[in-house]
């Protein structure tokens, strides 16, 4: 990006609550199916028929509102949005104006670098998806130059949250970590599958820019048809270079709704009207105001799960582990939490993420098997870690212990203990299997004298032979060294 | 006793003889449909006759009976206003835009009133969308007033007034937003109730205004009214609006005289301006309830006179959002359109009567941008004082009484000015604006404004929100010591055989 | 409250309603006089008075989660005006 002029983002998200049942009515809230199959008169907007709320649902945003930081005002309403559009079965909408269920909040999240940044949010408020309309006649399946369009309304009146960020990211990979970190906080807390491909988080991007040091914000467009974080963020780098090119040549932003082309790989305006629309808000007369109690909020508060920057925070900073190996945890909730379980008994994070990113992952991909259902329980693994730390054995045999583990030989300590796996760090045993070695290999003595060094990794590793694995590598290799040296 | 008896017998009588095994639902459901076929003709009261639902239901009850069951309106025949869905019966609305339109659920108004034993004879006639005073906004059919057939039945629940009034039916279910129950009941000769908002389920009734809608039952005595509802009162769980409060029953508190009431009567309404004979028979009226015992107290509604500009702005503003739902996309009518917006266009265009599209339009314009805080934000606003007003003059009285209407029933197209016939809403607007009980019941006969035949009028009385029992008990004393509805019979060709 | 006329054809748009020119003069005429009637409103003091929310105090009225019957499809797209399978079908919808 042109370095003379900054970007400034807002993300507006939509997520499908996951509920048993629409926000309004009891039909299903699912995925998929034949069309039109989960419908009744309520969600079709059929004359006579009322909307009641759907507890869950407002259960989902008060604990997504806490988690965030928000604000849970003690008093909440419905209102309603009115346009016509065939997806809408009543053409108005049930929302919420201006006075949604939570406000403020913030979404931390992590950067490439490991970075935490803070993006602050407006508001969530509560209110319902409308039908889905697929368009024929064109082609490619867009609205223009359709003839017509069809309608499946299954999904009118499922409970939507609309999350809306201040405009406070200024780089597209900002705005996808942002919602990365909002789609993994949203999944911890057990409120939605936000799943682009199946349309459960949805978003669109209000996109300015202005030279560096400017307060002014500049004009802002709206990118919509993002359909993944991919498309998000080439949508924004594409929007921001275009409104940069657009101001160098002396040209102003029009503020207009602007729709993604994958294809393409620009953002094309979709004409809207000269006059925005009308949507004559009115408070909902079929619905009552909503009271959220202060007791309520702090049962929430005190239930809340951990989040994942509050993880990422203790994961990159506390622990020390990489921004890689962090994600990867925060990303797998049962894998964290089975993690988590090991670090505790072992108090120690490195090896605990070694483990079960590498070995332990290893073998449950290899059996097709989660780790959390493997058959190594955490007191086990932070058992094996403590002779790994404590050189009760290497880590090669390590390996192979976990793999014994897992097929039910028991706690590591009883299989050692059995076995006798335990790693010989006694230099006197250790010497004289060295010696051995070097006598019963002459020529590659001879070989690392001579000035090929490289050869002592096959010195150490016959001597490990010798022990049947079992000595101490480090010290293995210091005796090697030493008597090649002398 | 021949048949065309059980025509004549209220809904208490009725379920009396058919819980005591004297008469069967299926005959007194044949003697009504006998009825509807001897006298609609005249009367229009009905857009659809359901004989095959009514002798099902009948013979459910009858079994139901024969079980051992006692129901509370067993048999009662049962005039449905067309605004109130009927699973598997055409619900027009009196518009175009429904007029074929079957329902495919049922109001719990209505399936509370069947499942307590009613027996549904007909959907009625009303003003499109619930929209008039007269029943003549009806796109689809012409009601006339029983009492003189040329004039209007009122409105906008103008045809189950009529099929109670010409005995078509015992019990019309009708529906207030701004007086649709009370101005029909007292332009017909009956009893007419609206509850406290919020005490009958609005499930499944087609919404006119949200925030003012009631459903009430239209009878010729306080009696049946009471039973009627005690029958569909209740909260309803697909009703976020309808009231969580338990429902005294309101038939065990009818009484017989007003002894301790203090009765309330409104120094803005001053009867004068009704010309000298309804003065009188309104005087005469007040004068009743004191020698009934009842101590009359005057009591001032200030606001009141902003009632009619509250409420044409609040109820078209919410109409003129429920009714956008009619776009030919779903059910309905369709008018068809080169693309989505014709089609919306000229379906809406083709649907709706004028005074319908007059109130799409004031009320659009009312909460359109830049115009929402000086008109409808001020209207609810308008409407917190009118409530106020109420609150404080029931500080002094139990019950208030007051007109029903400014005028008996008037001739057709007499009230052809929108606002003139707005104007016939003016003593019934603010108690549906503070969402209280009120009912009327008939107070007299009036040649008023050169009328041939004499015209029944009716005495309003409202009560604080939630005394449903005391408004009813009171009003049934009233009744029983004056008999005004008694004093004449419908004016129909069947009568004069 | 401005002292203005009601523009009909604007407020005929948002309603998608289409009018003759006979009816927009007619009911110009009509909802002016209605205005005026209801500018009564102005000679009341609201300044420190809310608006009605609710005509019944009440707060918090849900529902629970619980899956109810749906409608079946047929009976639903049997009165459709215009179906094609098992969805309904509307005219071409232009980009707005």
């Amino acid at each position: 990006m042109n370095s003379a002029y900054e970007a400034v983002i807002g993300i507006e998200c939509h997520v499908e609550l996951k509920t048993e049942t629409k926000m309004f009515c009891g039909c299903r809230n699912e995925f998929g199916g034949e069309p039109n199959t989960r419908v009744c008169p309520v969600c079709l907007g059929m004359p006579g028929a009322l909307p009641v709320p759907n507890a869950r649902a407002i259960e989902h945003i008060v604990r997504t509102g806490v988690a965030l930081g928000a604000t849970i005002p003690t008093f909440s309403k419905f209102d309603r949005k009115n346009y016509f559009y065939p997806d809408m079965p009543k053409d108005y909408q049930i929302s919420q104006y201006d006075m949604p269920l939570t406000v403020g909040g913030a979404v931390n999240y992590w950067l490439e670098d490991g970075t935490l940044q803070e993006c602050r949010l407006t508001r969530i408020h509560l209110e319902e998806d409308t039908g889905k309309s697929t368009h024929a006649g064109s082609g490619d399946g867009r609205i223009a130059g359709s003839s017509y369009s069809l309608l499946d309304f299954n999904r009118a009146g499922v409970p939507l949250m609309e999350c809306v960020s201040e405009p406070e990211l200024h780089t597209a990979g900002e705005a996808v970590a942002y919602l990365e970190s909002l789609r993994r906080t949203l999944l911890a807390l057990g409120v939605s599958d936000v799943k682009m491909e199946e349309g459960s988080l949805r978003c669109d991007a209000n996109v300015s820019v202005r030279p560096v040091g400017s307060s002014v914000l500049g004009t802002k467009t709206e990118i919509k048809n993002m359909n993944s974080f991919r498309s998000v963020e080439r949508a924004i780098e594409s929007e921001i270079a275009r409104q940069i090119a657009k101001l160098e040549a002396g040209e102003r932003i029009v503020q207009e709704t602007r729709g993604w082309d994958e294809h393409r790989g620009v953002t094309h305006s979709m004409r809207s009207k000269e006059e925005a629309h009308d949507y004559r808000y009115f408070p909902e007369p079929d619905l009552v105001p909503l009271d959220i109690s202060r007791e309520e909020v702090e049962v929430f508060a005190a239930a809340l799960p951990t989040l994942p920057w509050e993880r990422f925070e203790r994961y990159a900073r506390q622990y020390g582990l990489g921004r890689k190996q962090a994600t990867q945890l925060i990303d797998n909730p049962p894998l964290a939490q089975y993690f988590d379980e090991v670090v505790t008994r072992s108090k120690n994070p490195q090896q605990s993420s070694n483990f079960v990113l590498g070995e332990l992952s290893r073998l449950a991909n290899e059996r097709e098997v989660a780790v959390a259902d493997s058959g190594v329980s955490a007191a086990h693994l932070a058992e094996l870690i403590e002779l790994v730390e404590s050189k009760r054995i290497n880590s090669k045999i390590a390996k192979e212990l976990l793999g014994r583990m897992w097929e039910g030989e028991g706690s590591p300590a009883a299989i050692v203990e059995r076995e006798a796996l335990a790693q010989t760090s006694d230099p006197a045993a250790i010497e004289r299997f060295v010696d051995e070695v070097l006598a019963a290999n002459g020529p590659v003595v001879a070989d690392y004298r001579a000035g090929k060094t490289n050869v002592m990794g096959f010195l150490v590793g016959q001597v490990m032979k010798a022990s049947r694995g079992k000595a101490d590598p480090a010290l293995v290799n210091e005796l090697v060294k030493k008597k090649l040296s002398s | 006793m021949t048949n065309d008896d059980w025509t004549e017998h209220g809904a208490a009588a009725i379920a009396a003889a058919v819980n005591g095994r004297e008469r069967s639902a299926a005959e007194v459901t044949r003697a009504t449909l006998a009825r509807v076929r001897s006298v609609d003709g005249e009367v229009g009261a009905y857009l659809s006759v359901l004989d095959d639902l009514a002798m099902v239901h009948a013979e459910q009850v009858d079994g139901r009976i024969a079980r051992g069951e006692r129901l509370p309106l067993a048999g009662v025949p049962l005039a449905i206003k067309d605004n109130m869905c009927l699973r598997g019966t055409r619900t027009t609305c009196a518009s175009k835009i429904l007029e074929e339109w079957v329902a495919p659920y049922t109001a719990t108004a209505v399936a509370r009133m069947l499942e307590a034993g009613a027996v549904p004879i007909g959907k009625t006639n009303c003003d499109e969308f619930a929209m008039g005073s007269s029943c003549e906004n009806s796109a689809l059919g012409i009601t006339r007033n029983p009492y003189d057939l040329q004039r209007v039945p009122g409105g906008s629940s103008g045809g189950s007034a009529a099929a109670v009034a010409a005995r078509e039916a015992a019990v019309g279910l009708g529906s207030d937003t701004g007086g649709s129950i009370r101005e029909p009941a007292a332009f017909c000769n009956l009893v007419g109730f609206k509850p406290t908002y919020g005490r009958i389920s609005r499930y499944g009734l087609i919404a006119f205004a949200s925030s003012l809608d009631q459903i009430g039952p239209l009878t010729r005595t306080v009696e049946d009214a009471a039973l009627a509802y005690d029958v569909m009162a209740g909260h309803d769980p697909c009703d976020a609006t309808s009231i969580q409060r338990d429902v005294e029953p309101a038939a065990f508190a009818l009484r017989d005289d007003l002894k301790g009431l203090r009765i309330g009567l409104v120094r803005e309404f001053d009867t004068q301006a009704l010309g000298a004979q309804s003065d009188e028979l309104y005087r005469a009226a007040y004068r009743d309830l004191e020698l009934l015992g009842a101590e009359l107290v005057e009591v001032s509604l200030p606001t009141a006179e902003y009632g009619l500009a509250t409420y044409y702005l609040i109820a078209p503003a919410e109409c003129s959002s429920n009714l956008a739902r009619f776009d030919g996309v779903r059910y309905g009518l369709r008018v068809p359109g080169e693309d989505i917006r014709a089609m919306y266009d000229n379906t809406r265009a083709a649907g709706f009567g004028p005074e319908v599209k007059r109130r799409i339009l004031i009320g659009t314009y009312a909460l359109s941008s830049g115009y929402y805080d000086a008109y409808y934000v001020r209207a609810q606003k308008a409407r917190t004082l009118i409530a106020r007003d109420f609150e404080r003059a029931f500080a002094q009285c139990d019950l208030i009484a007051c007109p029903a209407a400014s005028c008996p029933a008037f001739e057709f197209n007499a009230k052809s000015d929108p606002y003139s016939m707005y104007l016939m809403d003016y003593y019934t607007i603010p108690m549906s604006l503070a969402g209280l009980p009120a009912l009327s019941v008939p107070c007299g006969w009036t040649t008023q404004g050169g009328a041939t035949v004499p015209l029944p009028i009716g005495l309003q009385l409202c009560a604080p929100i939630f005394a449903e029992r005391l408004l009813l008990g009171a009003a049934h004393a009233y009744e029983r010591a004056t008999n005004h509805a008694l004093a004449r019979r419908p004016a129909l060709t069947a009568e004069r055989v | 409250m401005k002292s203005d006329t009601i523009d009909i054809r604007h407020v005929a748009a948002l309603a998608r309603i289409a009018l003759t020119d006979e009816e927009i003069e007619r009911f110009s005429k009509e909802l002016g006089d209605l205005l005026e009637h209801v500018r009564a409103l102005e000679r009341l003091d609201t300044q420190s008075v809310a608006a009605t929310a609710q005509v019944v105090e009440s707060r918090n009225v849900f529902r629970s989660d619980s899956p109810r019957p749906c409608l079946d499809r047929e009976e639903v797209l049997e009165a459709a005006p215009q179906r094609q399978g098992g969805f309904f079908r509307v005219p071409r919808i232009i980009a707005e």
